[in-house]
């Protein structure tokens, strides 16, 4: 099985330029959305430093959507995930 | 003129890096600083609140800390003047992991001693200081400063809780100085090992303690390099000197309008003269009267006088923020200052006579000039 995070377009300059990465859970299974992060931030870490803090915190203008709930009004990262899942990255629609 | 001629330029130009709110631009003439011509921007989008370049050690080269509302603050690099520019995969400053606290923006690039040419610094916030000792490759949080005592209590100012000035010691390799908003001027002599608050005399308006050991809303703080011992300070209502590095400091508010502004600027070849844009308040961030006007001090701050020749005398509501004024280091100097409301001034006369160099641009927040020399060693 796998999970299917997709990436923004103004992201994917750090994802080789792929609109969505594959997680293949057979290796390394992900119970949560901080799992499916961990384990897209070994395949792309720049992705990673643009979503999350040095400190492992969520952005605050960034939305990370579990199976298309705004993970902020769920469990946040702890958030559980089925296999599959997908996983989708945007920013917020604020800016200045 | 293609666009790559117009960015290589020949030795002698000089070329403006100005950062505001939506991108960056590089803005180049020749020495007679009549003619401009407006490169950018760079980085459409992001704001980019600190500029800088770097012609030592062989480099011609270019440093532009940008930030996206969304995706975090990187520092980039060009060595063609922005014909391209690196694009770090990884956030090349930032905190260690494990602290409570993740950078927000990068708001100053200063580059060390002429001795230690791949030394640079990047001030931050929230308030800490980042070295490279590699030209930039790698950065590294000065773990001293960020281990004194006095940090947990520092308050943001409005633009948030900054570093934003760094003054190094040209003879001294031991000693350095920062200033932060809200939290004052600091010093080490140890070589970043301790830091001490050198506030002494720096009032404190907003706190109910006028003239406490730390605290103060620094805005900015030069000096002259013959002349290092002697430091100018902008405060949050306060202009002041200090002649031993900060450990005393004496009000030089001499025939000024307000001695509430952010910006300052020392004269590249005169330790006596010093600019300042003065704003009328806190409650009131324009300038007096309406009226746009740099004030110069050619006795150190026994007196300052207005320069206004060719500047807006009337509906003028400008704001100049604390990095937007800048001097080049010709001859006659140039001095430049760009408004909140996206106006960019210059002076090729010390700031006797001012034109606009550009206007329309998006809210301007920091003013860089260097005159290129691409025969650098």
């Amino acid at each position: 099985m796998a999970i299917t995070i997709e990436i923004p377009s103004a992201l994917r300059r750090h994802s080789r330029g792929q609109p969505i990465v594959i997680i293949d859970t057979s290796n390394q299974p992900c119970g949560s959305v901080a799992d499916a992060l961990g384990a897209l931030a070994s395949q792309c870490p720049g992705v990673i430093d643009r979503v999350m803090t040095e400190q492992g915190e969520l952005r605050p203008h960034v939305n990370v959507f579990a199976d298309y709930e705004n993970i902020r009004y769920t469990d946040g990262l702890d958030t559980p995930i089925g296999d599959p899942a997908t996983i989708t990255i945007l920013a917020a629609i604020s800016g200045g | 003129m293609t666009p790559a001629e117009s960015r290589s330029g020949p030795d002698g130009e000089v070329v403006l890096l100005v950062g505001t709110q939506k991108g960056a631009f590089l803005i180049w003439s020749d020495a007679s600083r009549k003619n401009w011509r407006l490169d950018g921007p760079h980085f459409p989008g992001e704001s980019v609140y600190a500029l800088a370049l770097d012609q030592r050690g062989g480099r011609q080269r270019t440093l532009a800390a940008t930030r996206s509302f969304h995706w975090g603050s990187v520092l980039h690099s060009s060595d063609d003047f922005g014909k391209s520019w690196t694009a770090p995969d990884r956030h090349n400053v930032k905190f260690p992991s494990g602290l409570d606290t993740s950078l927000v923006q990068i708001w100053q690039i200063m580059q060390g001693r002429p001795s230690e040419p791949d030394v640079l610094y990047a001030g931050v916030e929230p308030a800490a200081l980042f070295e490279s000792r590699d030209a930039g490759e790698s950065w590294n949080l000065v773990q001293g400063l960020h281990d004194t005592p006095d940090r947990p209590k520092w308050q943001p100012g409005g633009g948030g809780l900054c570093l934003h000035t760094i003054v190094v010691d040209p003879n001294n390799s031991n000693r350095m100085a920062i200033a932060v908003s809200s939290g004052g001027f600091y010093r080490t002599d140890d070589n970043g090992k301790n830091w001490r608050a050198r506030n002494v005399g720096v009032r404190a308006e907003f706190l109910p303690d006028k003239y406490p050991e730390f605290g103060q809303c620094v805005h900015k703080v030069v000096h002259h390099p013959s002349r290092p011992e002697r430091l100018f300070l902008q405060n949050h209502w306060g202009l002041y000197r200090s002649d031993d590095w900060g450990d005393s400091w004496t009000d030089i508010a001499n025939g000024v309008p307000s001695d509430f502004g952010f910006s300052m600027q020392m004269h590249p070849h005169d330790p006596d003269t010093v600019y300042i844009v003065p704003i009328e308040s806190d409650q009131f961030r324009c300038v007096p009267e309406a009226k746009l006007r740099v004030y110069r001090t050619r006795n150190a701050g026994a007196s300052w006088e207005p320069l206004a020749n060719g500047l807006p005398q009337k509906d003028a509501y400008e704001t100049i923020l604390r990095d937007a004024l800048a001097a080049d280091s010709f001859k006659s100097a140039g001095i430049y200052f760009g408004t909140r409301s996206g106006k960019l001034f210059g002076s090729a006369d010390n700031g006797d006579n001012w034109n606009v160099i550009a206007d329309g641009l998006p809210s301007i927040v920091c003013v860089k000039a260097a005159v290129v020399n691409t025969q650098a060693s």
